[in-house]
């Protein structure tokens, strides 16, 4: 065996800085129905005039969230890749992220000024998150409607995702949920990562996510400028 | 180099095999996978058929890497492949499979015979280049790859019928003999078995937008 292939002389290149400049990738995660798809196309609304970017799709039925997609974000066809999880979602976003890492790349190299890709996963539970080998920076979706108990139930979307968004604030007296009690047990578990309640019936633009995405691209280039 | 051995068989390896379903989503839509029975049946045909092509491919790949030339050994034993394997839709998923195996394998054992493969080769390839550079012998790679072709598919059963997850673990592990003999009869050969039924199956599959596996 080669000496390079001992522990010892291992030396990890994948590093985000690494990836030279390429895209900020940024995860959306969370579980079904609290509005991850409603917001890739509100952030693709709101940015696409800004950067050059992309979505990938992890939904069940393929071109469920790709149509929804192409709708909603005026996104055309060869700026949206779905790819498909084996019954698995959280395992194509954390444990073997082979597939979303090919729609990535594919999209890099059709379009090579790519400065920003949305990978949405597919509706998942409170466990799931991204690996970090797979994107750069995520946001975990939770909605109001699924009770105001579920900031203080946890999980690594709800403690340590990098943004946690709260949606479907416009419910909160419908439901009977406590804006207050979900902030506060946000706030609780997450130190000192943003967390965001927000609205996009009545915000459809994301206007303070898209603030968050553009600091973190902002943030990216510094890191990887020559 | 057991070790080795045991890294690239494990289903957790990160290579995007369990995107995968070896044809299992479409045998169980078309109604001919359903029980413990005729998952086993469906398994042995393709250990039978597209098992002992990627043995023979793998053990190929894998002698390949110390030829003279193994730009021309690889890209021979590539066209090689896509002659066994007439539907497209399966050579799509092979070289798909192949690309992620090369992404792990030249992390994992950097090596000058990863450059040597043709771009998104298919997978027996990427995995016989990868036994070579962690340090495995031709008869390994046929192992290997003969075994992945019935796990893969088996998990992939597991999870769309909710089978019990013991008893598909007992029908892979009773079938190890005939992975054994499958792997031994291919690696010093390149069979050219096909299965018009696999193929079938993996055509009608590309064509649906509700499928859960890339194939």
């Amino acid at each position: 065996m080669p000496p390079d292939h001992r522990i010892d002389d291992y030396v990890d290149p994948y590093t985000p800085e690494h990836r030279n400049g390429g895209p900020l990738r940024v995860g959306l995660g969370g579980p079904v129905g609290s509005g991850k798809t409603a917001l890739a196309a509100a952030l693709c609304r709101t940015l696409g005039a800004e950067y050059d970017l992309a979505v990938v799709t992890n939904d069940i039925y393929t071109t469920e969230d790709a149509d929804f997609l192409r709708r909603n974000a005026v996104l055309p066809d060869d700026r949206i890749e779905a790819v498909q999880t084996g019954c698995c979602p959280h395992t194509a976003i954390r444990d073997d992220i082979t597939a979303n890492l090919d729609a990535v790349e594919l999209l890099e190299s059709r379009h090579p000024g790519l400065e920003l890709v949305f990978v949405e996963s597919g509706g998942d539970n409170l466990t799931a998150s991204f690996s970090y080998g797979l994107v750069d920076v995520q946001v975990f979706v939770v909605d109001v409607a699924g009770g105001d108990k579920v900031p203080r139930k946890g999980g690594p979307g709800v403690t340590a995702s990098d943004l946690l968004v709260v949606n479907k604030t416009d419910l909160a007296p419908l439901v009977g949920a406590d804006l207050g009690v979900m902030r506060r047990d946000s706030d609780a578990v997450r130190g000192d990562r943003p967390t965001l309640l927000i609205s996009l019936r009545e915000d459809p633009a994301a206007t303070e996510v898209a603030e968050w995405v553009r600091e973190q691209v902002r943030a990216r280039a510094l890191q990887t400028a020559p | 180099m057991t070790a080795a051995l045991l890294t690239l068989a494990d289903s957790r390896l990160p290579a995007g095999g369990h995107t995968h379903s070896g044809g299992v989503e479409q045998a169980i839509a078309a109604g001919v996978l359903a029980d413990p029975g005729s998952l086993a049946v469906f398994l042995r045909r393709r250990l039978a058929t597209s098992g002992a092509v990627a043995a023979g491919l793998a053990a190929a790949a894998c002698r390949a890497v110390d030829d003279a030339d193994p730009v021309a050994a690889l890209g021979a034993l590539d066209a090689e492949a896509d002659a066994r394997t007439p539907s497209p839709a399966l050579r799509a998923a092979s070289r798909q499979q192949g690309r992620g195996l090369v992404r792990v394998g030249s992390r994992a054992w950097p090596h000058p015979a990863w450059a040597a493969l043709p771009a998104q080769p298919h997978h027996p390839l990427a995995l016989g280049v990868a036994a070579a550079t962690g340090g495995l012998t031709p008869r390994d790679a046929a192992h290997a790859a003969a075994y992945l072709s019935i796990s893969g598919p088996a998990t992939a059963a597991q999870r769309l019928l909710a089978m019990d997850p013991i008893t598909v673990a007992a029908v892979t592990a009773r079938l190890a003999p005939e992975v054994d003999e499958v792997a031994d009869a291919s690696a010093e050969d390149l069979p050219a078995a096909t299965d018009p039924l696999l193929d079938l199956l993996a055509e009608l599959h590309a064509a649906r937008n509700d499928r859960f596996f890339a194939s």
